[in-house]
């Protein structure tokens, strides 16, 4: 079994393991400056680039707001096309439908493409489960893979590795998985890169049976797309016999029409690249071409709980670009193994509420507040999610769905304490009087602008200044400066 | 029920509010794609270089000798049935298995269309690009380009290919950027592409 998110800590509280990880601040401020900078050169060169957001995001509605319909269209063009058309309402049943097919065929092991729906739904522990090995071939998935560890971005899931770590991780850990790495292997990327196709090209023309997901699936033709860079993709989609894609409700578009716009879109987005290098597509089976038996599993778990939010459905837009992720000074800093999910980063924090549901997991429930509402993931966003919008809307949610709880939160206590206080213009001069007593008792240090600010306070306080300083309040409210310096309320002179 | 009748009943029951379909304005679709004054053509060369693939430009009667350099003396060459091009040595693919195709050094076949905006091939498997495998597993992909076939965009190539055939769309050689976001090329698949352009 491999190491799973289940019963990580809270975001505030993962964060802080993580900050404290200078080697991993290091890698990830080096690996998102990189693809930052990339992104911005290729999209500069894209001269209606708002224009295709904002079309990518009309597609995505429409066929969002018709979902049943093009459902039913992508079954009967599949169907019609040679593949068996599974539906799974959450990942238990999308795991089955894989380890049956696989029982089927009597296989013990499935190469695997890079795939964001199998990760989401624990497939490879559900496989090993069964006693089927699942090996990951993607190169970054295969780090994360052999070193036991848990993604950390979507689109590299080892971003918080440096190089240095994958040598050692492949010299201590391919021999028990297969071909050992080379000897002499150093950390030049291009030398990684030789003992991974390596590794890996054994497994590729023995295996039997693929699993991956697909970046869209086209309504009308039955048409399945997996984009990719390093062929590992291609291997498995195109060598074994048996091919099983494990598909989420929201990637269907109507026509094959429509990827014009998501394949100039996803590439610039995601790696930062005119066009990704390889890009699949097929329809069903093709005879005497690739895998004779093609499952397709339709996966909801959670989607349609997202859809049923009329605010939160654009969440469904998402096509896993990442994008939003390299942007985020909070991910940048933090990394994603703090989210507790597969999916980090702003999409994370509004993604996964959507898909579980908020008011029963603290983790979950602490991601919405993973953001400081800056508005980069929002200008970023391919599909033109509002993610800062749609950050504050998962709060409102989060902060709805914990009002009944018997013990309630010190900020609901603090915010109730504040309505009772400023509700009422005695109280609130009476307030603003022991405020002024507390500014005029405490010096702070300065802060720039004159301002003095208070760095520690004595528990409860340090739950605020463990992470903020906390302004001294002035020692004179401005009411009582107001009647002080004799002005009159009704001559405002 | 059964699980599809599930997924379809929450998706209705998601949907009750019956939200709008947006109208999609492709006006995207008639904008040129390419700086202004760029020749498609070299656009294609240069961008396909860009991603370190190796482009030779030759005229029809030429054709055959580039082929033959950019294979630099490749001892074990496949062709797929149909290239339309004499290579001296060359295999020509009979159901070959994945395994005898990763005992052969270098494939040449030819493209459906090129993508200027993109510097991409796009491969449609028919007879002279020959199946999937074969333009995977071997080590040098060579590729036969006419400059007729080059598009401007990737909105031209999508309008252009037929969905229902399997597609391979191939920009440069394989690459990975999963190490510290360093694109290295050449992982699984070809890790040499040489683009051979037809002029005229």
């Amino acid at each position: 079994m491999g190491r799973t998110f289940v019963g990580m800590p809270p975001f505030p509280t993962a964060a802080r393991t993580a900050l404290a990880d200078t080697r991993l601040r290091h890698n990830l401020a080096h690996a998102t400056g990189t693809i930052r900078a990339k992104r911005a050169t290729v999209v500069a060169e894209v001269e209606d680039w708002e224009d295709l957001r904002g079309q990518a995001a009309a597609v995505k509605d429409a066929t969002l707001a018709r979902l049943d319909e093009h459902l039913l269209t992508l079954e009967a063009s599949l169907t019609a096309r040679g593949a068996t058309v599974h539906w799974a309402r959450d990942a238990a049943e999308a795991c089955a439908v894989v380890a049956e097919v696989a029982r089927t065929h009597g296989v013990d092991e499935v190469v695997k493409v890079k795939s964001m729906a199998t990760q989401e739904i624990g497939l490879n522990d559900a496989l090993a489960a069964q006693g089927i090995a699942a090996w990951e071939t993607d190169l970054a998935e295969l780090i994360v893979q052999l070193g036991d560890d848990l993604p950390s971005h979507i689109l590299v899931p080892a971003i918080h590795r440096g190089r240095a770590e994958v040598r050692d991780i492949f010299r201590t850990r391919m021999a028990a998985a297969g071909r050992p790495a080379p000897t002499d292997l150093t950390d030049d990327p291009a030398e990684l890169a030789g003992a991974a196709r390596l590794h890996l090209r054994e497994k590729f023309l023995r295996a039997r049976m693929a699993v991956s997901g697909a970046n869209f699936a086209v309504a009308e033709t039955g048409t399945l797309v997996v984009v990719e860079s390093e062929g590992n993709g291609r291997m498995c989609l195109t060598l074994p016999e048996v091919l099983v894609s494990v598909v989420g409700l929201e990637k269907v578009v109507p026509t094959f029409a429509d990827l014009d716009l998501f394949l100039r879109l996803l590439p610039r987005s995601s790696t930062g690249e005119r066009m990704n290098p390889y890009t699949s597509t097929w329809s069903g089976v093709t005879p005497g071409d690739g895998p004779q038996e093609v499952h397709v599993v339709l996966l909801d778990n959670g989607r349609t709980r997202a859809l049923a939010d009329p605010v939160g459905r654009p969440t469904l837009r998402c096509i896993r670009c990442s994008a939003c992720l390299n942007v985020c000074p909070v991910y940048e800093r933090v990394g994603g193994h703090a989210y507790g999910s597969v999916y980090p980063g702003p999409i994370g924090a509004v993604l996964n509420p959507m898909l579980r549901g908020v008011g029963t997991d603290p983790v979950t429930d602490s991601l919405p507040y993973a953001s400081t509402l800056c508005g980069a993931c929002g200008d970023v966003c391919p599909v033109a999610i509002d993610l800062p919008g749609l950050l504050v809307h998962e709060r409102i949610r989060v902060v709805d769905a914990h009002r009944a709880d018997p013990r309630p939160k010190p900020e609901a206590l603090a915010m109730r304490a504040a309505a009772w206080a400023l509700g009422d213009a005695r109280r609130m001069s009476l307030a603003e009087r022991a405020s002024g007593l507390a500014g005029r008792a405490w010096r702070g240090r300065g802060m720039p602008g004159g301002r003095r600010a208070l760095s520690w306070l004595p528990f409860p306080g340090s739950r605020w200044t463990g992470a903020r300083d906390l302004p001294v309040p002035p020692a004179e409210s401005f009411r009582a400066w107001w009647r002080r310096t004799g002005r009159d309320e009704g001559t405002g002179r | 029920m059964s699980a599809r009748d599930d997924v379809l009943a929450a998706i209705r029951a998601a949907l009750a509010d019956r939200p709008d379909a947006p109208e999609v304005d492709r006006a995207y679709r008639t904008r040129d794609p390419l700086p202004p004054g760029a020749d498609v053509v070299d656009l294609f060369a240069e961008r396909v270089a860009d991603y370190r693939a190796t482009v030779t430009r030759c005229t029809a009667p030429e054709l055959e000798t580039a082929v033959a350099a950019a294979l630099d003396g490749a001892p074990r060459v496949l062709v797929p049935d149909g290239l339309d091009l004499e290579v001296p040595g060359a295999v020509v693919d009979a159901d070959l298995s994945a395994t005898d195709l990763d005992a052969l050094d270098a494939v040449v076949t030819r493209a459906t269309l090129g993508i200027a905006e993109t510097g991409t091939i796009v491969l449609t498997h028919g007879p002279g690009e020959g199946r999937r495998a074969l333009t995977l597993v071997p080590d040098v992909h060579v590729c036969v380009v006419r400059a007729d076939q080059v598009v401007p965009g990737v909105v031209d190539a999508v309008a252009a290919l037929d969905p229902v055939r399997p597609q391979t769309w191939v920009s440069g050689p394989s690459a990975t950027s999963d190490i510290e976001l360093d694109r290295v090329e050449g992982v699984h698949g070809p890790r040499r592409l040489h683009v051979v352009l037809v002029d005229g």
